[in-house]
């Protein structure tokens, strides 16, 4: 078994052991991460996903700021039981324009990937602020502060712009248009043609109920839009993906 | 360092040449069955990456021999469950809820069926008990009192339609004005103690003598004459003792000023026809159902 004493050539030589090591570890990314980037079967196009608006970008940044994802999944797995109760599982394009995605892999609360449209926003608005209004069992905190943190979308230009830096198409009409489709979002009042034309399916609403703009309204914006994009009517995932 | 082979001499077994304060390490292979399970995993391991998908090539990665996917699993599994409802299903979907026998197997099925669809679906503001919760404008679906009517079309059309939504036309649809544009915070005072007036509760007897004048001028012609409501208009009755949103005189001024706006979503874009009609047996059957 002389072959197998050949280790020792590697354990008596750093640099040696040092580079078969970094080869070693190396394998696990070179085989299971690098290939979803170019395999055609991981990168499936679908019909209606498109960027975030503005005011849902804001609302993203403020689930990830409370650390929703540490008890809300985005992710419906391809279960019987999760798509009956969750809808169609999710699709990677689901989440192509998500950085950092939100896919969570604890369910303290249930998953959110398809929560969109499901409730009223004032329905939202009673279970953010006080959850157990409406949830008796439900042992989730209260946001109400969303709804007196006024947003005015100073930065949200910027916001749009990092986004378009780390690959999600913006056009340069959305980032021009960032601040007032930001605003306009959440005024049904408003004219905002031109953001349902930039953001198609996007929801128009006074979200929280109140005259001014609020985290809570770019929250809800942000949650009703969850799981939306995709037609399922119209679109059937290939199965052998 | 162990170029030269040292034999240990109390166990006559090799030693690594590791040698510290005159301690030497013995090298003694490893048990033969741990290598062999060690052996045996990697061969599983390699066995496994060709049954099932793994290896990546240039534009796709290897099905696998087995031709294992996840999506077509699920697809099975759901065409499984499917099939075996299949008749079920077929006859609550198709069936007329106004003339299906209770002790028809498709009424069982769908009342059974309709519980776990208002758990998944309708509990989060109805309540998992179908008590709803009254103060915040969630209506309360065990009891008597019906806004569009509590039979099986009236229920299976606001379930299918949904109330005040954005995403269906035909939804149920009436609207309030928020009377704190429209009168006085005296008059509203007024109108808000003939209210209270009308279900029997403590009131300012002179005041709601001129608030029946603004009831009659503002509110009757939606609230009917004498409070009872109109369901075709989801008009809810003022003369009983049941309040959405509360019928104290605060809430009240509060509902006149501002109008409230409760909407439901239409759940015909989201349930298969048979769990509508489902949903719709089970919620009949709950004690209020007409």
């Amino acid at each position: 078994m002389a072959f197998l004493k050949r280790h020792q050539v590697l354990e008596r030589s750093p640099t040696l052991l040092f580079v078969f090591s970094l080869l070693t570890v190396s394998v696990g990314g070179i085989v299971e991460i690098a290939p979803l980037f170019y395999l055609e079967n991981t990168i499936e196009e679908v019909e209606g996903v498109r960027p975030y608006s503005p005011l849902e970008l804001a609302g993203r940044d403020i689930y990830v700021r409370e650390g929703c994802y540490v008890c809300h999944s985005q992710m419906i797995r391809p279960m019987r039981d999760e798509v009956e109760r969750y809808g169609h599982y999710s699709l990677a394009a689901e989440s192509m324009y998500d950085h950092p995605h939100q896919w969570g892999s604890k369910r303290t609360g249930p998953d959110l990937a398809r929560v969109g449209g499901r409730y009223s926003d004032a329905w939202h608005v009673d279970h953010l602020m006080d959850p157990q209004s409406v949830v008796p069992e439900s042992i989730m905190p209260k946001y109400a502060f969303l709804a007196d943190a006024v947003i005015d979308g100073e930065h949200i230009e910027d916001l749009v712009k990092t986004h378009r830096f780390v690959g999600v198409p913006y056009t340069d009409e959305m980032v021009a248009a960032a601040a007032d489709d930001f605003r306009v979002q959440a005024d049904p009042d408003g004219d905002w043609d031109g953001l349902v034309e930039r953001y198609p399916g996007a929801v128009v609403s006074n979200f929280d109920g109140q005259p001014e703009l609020t985290e809570m309204d770019a929250l809800i914006a942000y949650l009703q839009m969850l799981g939306t994009l995709v037609d399922f009517s119209t679109f059937t995932p290939d199965p052998s993906r | 360092m162990a170029d030269k082979q040292e034999i240990d001499d109390v166990t006559g077994t090799d030693t690594t040449g590791h040698e510290w304060d005159g301690i030497k390490e013995l090298n003694n292979p490893l048990p033969r069955w741990w290598l062999w399970t060690f052996y045996g995993t990697v061969v599983w391991g390699l066995a496994y990456t060709i049954a099932y998908p793994a290896w990546p090539l240039i534009n796709s990665a290897t099905t696998g021999l087995l031709g294992y996917s996840t999506r077509a699993e699920v697809a099975e599994r759901i065409a499984e469950v499917d099939a075996q409802n299949a008749e079920l299903t077929e006859r609550l979907a198709s069936a007329d809820l106004a003339t299906l026998a209770p002790d028809d197997p498709a009424h069982r099925f769908g009342v059974a069926g309709g519980a776990s669809v208002f758990l998944a679906h309708c509990s989060q503001c109805h309540g998992s008990g179908a008590a709803g919760v009254q103060a915040a404008g969630y209506p309360n679906l065990l009891d008597d009192a019906w806004l569009w009517g509590g039979t099986l079309e009236d229920i299976e059309y606001t379930v299918r339609h949904g109330i005040r939504n954005e995403t269906d036309p035909d939804a149920r649809w009436s609207e309030m004005p928020a009377f704190g544009d429209i009168m006085s915070d005296e008059e509203i005072g007024q109108t808000v103690e003939y209210v209270l007036s009308l279900s029997g509760q403590d009131h300012d007897a002179a005041m709601a003598e001129q608030g029946m004048v603004w009831f009659q001028e503002q509110c009757s012609a939606c609230h009917g004459d004498n409070g009872e409501g109109i369901r075709e208009l989801g008009a809810p009755t003022l003369n009983d003792a049941i309040w959405l949103y509360g019928g104290d005189r605060e809430t009240l001024i509060e509902t006149v000023t501002y109008s409230r706006f409760g909407v439901m979503p239409a759940w015909g874009q989201r349930l298969d026809e048979e769990e509508i009609k489902a949903v719709t047996l089970y919620l009949h059957q709950l004690g209020g159902g007409e």
